[in-house]
């Protein structure tokens, strides 16, 4: 655990650390959390919480990672998170992530699954194009392009995904096009999602998910949250996932009932 | 002139109707919308018959209570004093609140004005209107779905103390905000109030968990009219004038709120008191309105509900959640949770998961309600906080917790739409104070 470490609530102590000899349960499942100063001011740690109480909850062990500018990425990675942050967190990570690209690259084509939000998002696409027209160029894993824009689209949402409705709130300036052949997270039943025209929110390449959904996404959409979990534990692992049987009519009764106020 | 005058008569009329729809309370916005489509210029000269200062309040957090100090420590010096009521802190607010007093003419008869101000709205009125003086109090992440970013209303209150006229009051242990100091007009005097360095290391209880970089800082020197809080309890507390007390010390007083950011907001209103006050500042007042200025409406708001306190504590974003369960924590008693999610509450509840919930843990959250009822009772399992029931309608919610927790203390976070709607279904039970009858008129001493 480094100093520059956030906490995050409701975890408990020592998180960070290697379970105890024997006491794996059904495995170590390494969560490394992207940027969590520069890049998580809307509650995004939150999916890193959700995340590590299911692992948990499932019978395996979370070992959860902060990676911060400038500190040696993670050795062992099997899942990985980052958030939304301001344009000035952006700029401050924007070296960092170069450095470490070819890496979470080379865990993308591995099967690692990622859950970027927001501003990370954009930067796992191809470019951000500035409104003064300034080609900033991102990590390429996601192929999708982002054009600045003056207005920002702001305001609940509710996808149909692969995993089911998926509800949350969007906050984002940069408009989103998706390459030819670069399938989206979900369709937009309410919001405006990746432009506010074509109906796509979100990317999703192998196991690497992008969408600008807070909210933050997983809580309330736990079928999503166990799907990471899942291929995450199979990376750990090298065998098939094993769930438990968790409660999660709280969960539902949040999703459904937003889902139902916004699209009836 | 005459401009200005039909301008009063639209709003006055416009807020007759507000009340008779009953959408009045609370500082509705609309009359004050009238009267500025039909005279822009009403503000400023509305304010111009206001003699010896306009002061703007603004800040994230403790806007309402620091506000309400500052008139009634000015009153306690026999000044009569403006203000707009509580929590009505746009633009359209303020001039709403004038619409009450005003003569026809349009122009108040005040020795001050003191106006809460949004950091947006504050902005956009002092653009109308120079500020003689503005008191900022801290930022923070707020609702982020109106504000968009932390560095955004930074620079928004930068700005308004930019176009402040005579002197500024600054908290020196924010940095978003003593660095406004190098942002000043000519001439533009700075006070400073913060933590006595007896209780520096108290400075996390005041702030969020917050991602801004903790880099090694010392706060800026304070001198002898800088007012520097040094608690002795959670309702108790001294005022050191400088860093060596060379300046005095005012105090022990005793506050009818309790916790260190009421502590604060008192020392940010008296170090603001006396810039305005000059010589004639008088400790003795100063001490008898702390003393006795109650808690604005639903922030920490103690109301008799069957022999039982029931406390109403307003929350609206993570640094004020954080600061709210850090002030009640220590006395844990049975809990109730309304999240709203309309504009004026923000539309986004990801803030929910910025605020660490454990001091809840000891008792147990007893009922969430509100829209986003179901959203809190999943954040609060996320921090293994045991939740009673939840019933997203607030009438039912509120009935249930009060039948059941019927002879023991009660406390109840919402948020603002939502204490709105509880407090006026506590008034048909209760007797609660009505809305806005916190700002007695100007001219009256
Ligand atoms: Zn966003």
């Amino acid at each position: 655990m480094s100093d520059l470490d956030v906490t995050i609530l409701g975890e408990p102590l020592g998180s960070s650390l290697p379970a105890d000899p024997g006491g794996e349960g059904k495995g170590e499942i390494h969560l490394v959390h992207l940027y969590p100063r520069e890049m998580s001011i809307y509650g995004d740690l939150g999916n890193t919480r959700c995340l590590a109480a299911r692992i948990r909850r499932h019978g395996y062990v979370p070992v959860v990672h902060q990676h911060h500018p400038g500190q040696p990425f993670p050795e062992r990675v099997d899942l990985v998170v980052g958030g939304g942050g301001q344009d000035s967190g952006q700029v401050t990570v924007e070296d960092d992530l170069e450095r470490i690209a070819d890496r979470l690259r080379e865990l993308a084509d591995q099967g690692v699954p990622m859950l970027m939000i927001c501003g990370m998002y954009q930067l796992f696409g191809n470019a951000f194009i500035t409104v003064d027209g300034r080609r900033l160029p991102g990590l390429g894993i996601l192929d999708v392009t982002t054009q600045g824009n003056a207005k920002r689209m702001i305001g609940p949402v509710v996808l149909s995904t692969d995993h089911g409705d998926v509800v949350g709130y969007e906050n984002h300036s940069g408009s989103t096009t998706l390459g030819p052949g670069q399938a989206p997270f979900g369709r937009v039943r309410s919001g405006l999602g990746n432009n506010g025209s074509d109906g796509t929110e979100g990317a999703i390449t192998g196991h690497v998910i992008g969408s600008y959904l807070h909210g933050p996404i997983l809580p309330a959409n736990p079928v999503l949250a166990d799907t990471l979990v899942g291929w995450a534990a199979e990376h750990a692992t090298g065998s098939p996932f094993v769930p438990e049987t968790l409660d999660d009519s709280t969960a539902r009764e949040a999703q459904q009932r937003q889902v139902r106020r916004l699209v009836g | 002139m005459l401009r200005t005058t039909t301008a009063v008569i639209a709003g006055k009329a416009a807020r007759t109707a507000a009340r008779i729809r009953g959408g009045g309370s609370g500082g509705s916005a609309l009359p004050g919308l009238v009267a500025e489509r039909v005279d822009p210029g009403f503000l400023a000269h509305a304010l111009a018959g206001v003699r010896d200062g306009v002061v703007v309040v603004s800040g994230t957090n403790g806007k309402t209570t620091t506000t309400k100090m500052l008139v009634a420590l000015l009153r306690a010096h026999g000044r009569t004093v403006f203000t707009n009521p509580t929590g009505s802190n746009f633009t359209r607010g303020v001039i709403s609140a004038m619409l009450e007093e005003l003569p026809l003419r349009g122009r108040l008869e005040a020795d001050l004005a003191v106006l809460e101000l949004d950091e947006a709205h504050a902005l956009h009125f002092a653009r109308a209107v120079a500020p003689s003086h503005a008191l900022l109090l801290n930022v923070a992440r707020d609702q982020l779905d109106r504000f968009a970013e932390i560095d955004h209303t930074a620079r928004l209150l930068t700005e308004l103390a930019g176009m402040t006229t005579t002197g500024v009051v600054l908290n020196r242990d924010d940095s978003y905000v003593n660095r406004i100091a190098a942002e000043l007009a000519d001439g533009v005097q700075v006070r400073w109030f913060g933590l006595d360095e007896s209780i520096a290391a108290r400075l996390g209880e005041l702030q969020e968990q917050d991602v801004r970089a903790q880099d090694a800082y010392t706060p800026p020197p304070a001198g002898p009219l800088d007012g520097l809080l040094a608690p002795i309890d959670e309702q108790q507390l001294l005022v050191r004038w400088g860093e060596e007390h060379e300046g005095g010390v005012l105090g022990p007083v005793t506050l009818k709120q309790r916790g260190l950011a009421a502590m604060i907001n008192a020392t940010a209103a008296t170090t603001t008191a006396r810039m305005l006050l000059g010589d004639d500042f008088r400790e003795d007042a100063t001490l008898h309105a702390l003393r006795t200025v109650a808690p604005p409406f639903g922030r920490g708001e103690v109301i008799d509900a069957d022999g039982q306190p029931l406390e109403l504590v307003l929350v609206k974003n993570p640094a004020g959640f954080t600061v709210a369960l850090g002030t009640y924590g220590s006395t844990p008693v049975a809990s109730m949770i309304a999240i709203n999610d309309d504009y004026a509450d923000g539309r986004d509840v990801s803030w929910l998961y910025d605020v660490d919930f454990t001091p809840l843990r000891a008792k147990g959250v007893a009922l969430t309600s509100g829209v986003r009822g179901w959203d809190m009772a999943l954040r609060l399992e996320y921090d293994d906080v045991e939740v009673g029931r939840t019933l997203t309608d607030l009438e039912e919610g509120l009935s249930t917790f009060l039948a059941e927790h019927r002879d023991e203390p009660k406390r109840v976070f919402c948020t603002y739409t939502a204490m709105l709607a509880l407090r006026r279904m506590l008034g048909e039970r209760y007797d609660v104070p009505e809305m806005g009858t916190d700002a007695p008129e100007a001219g009256q001493a």
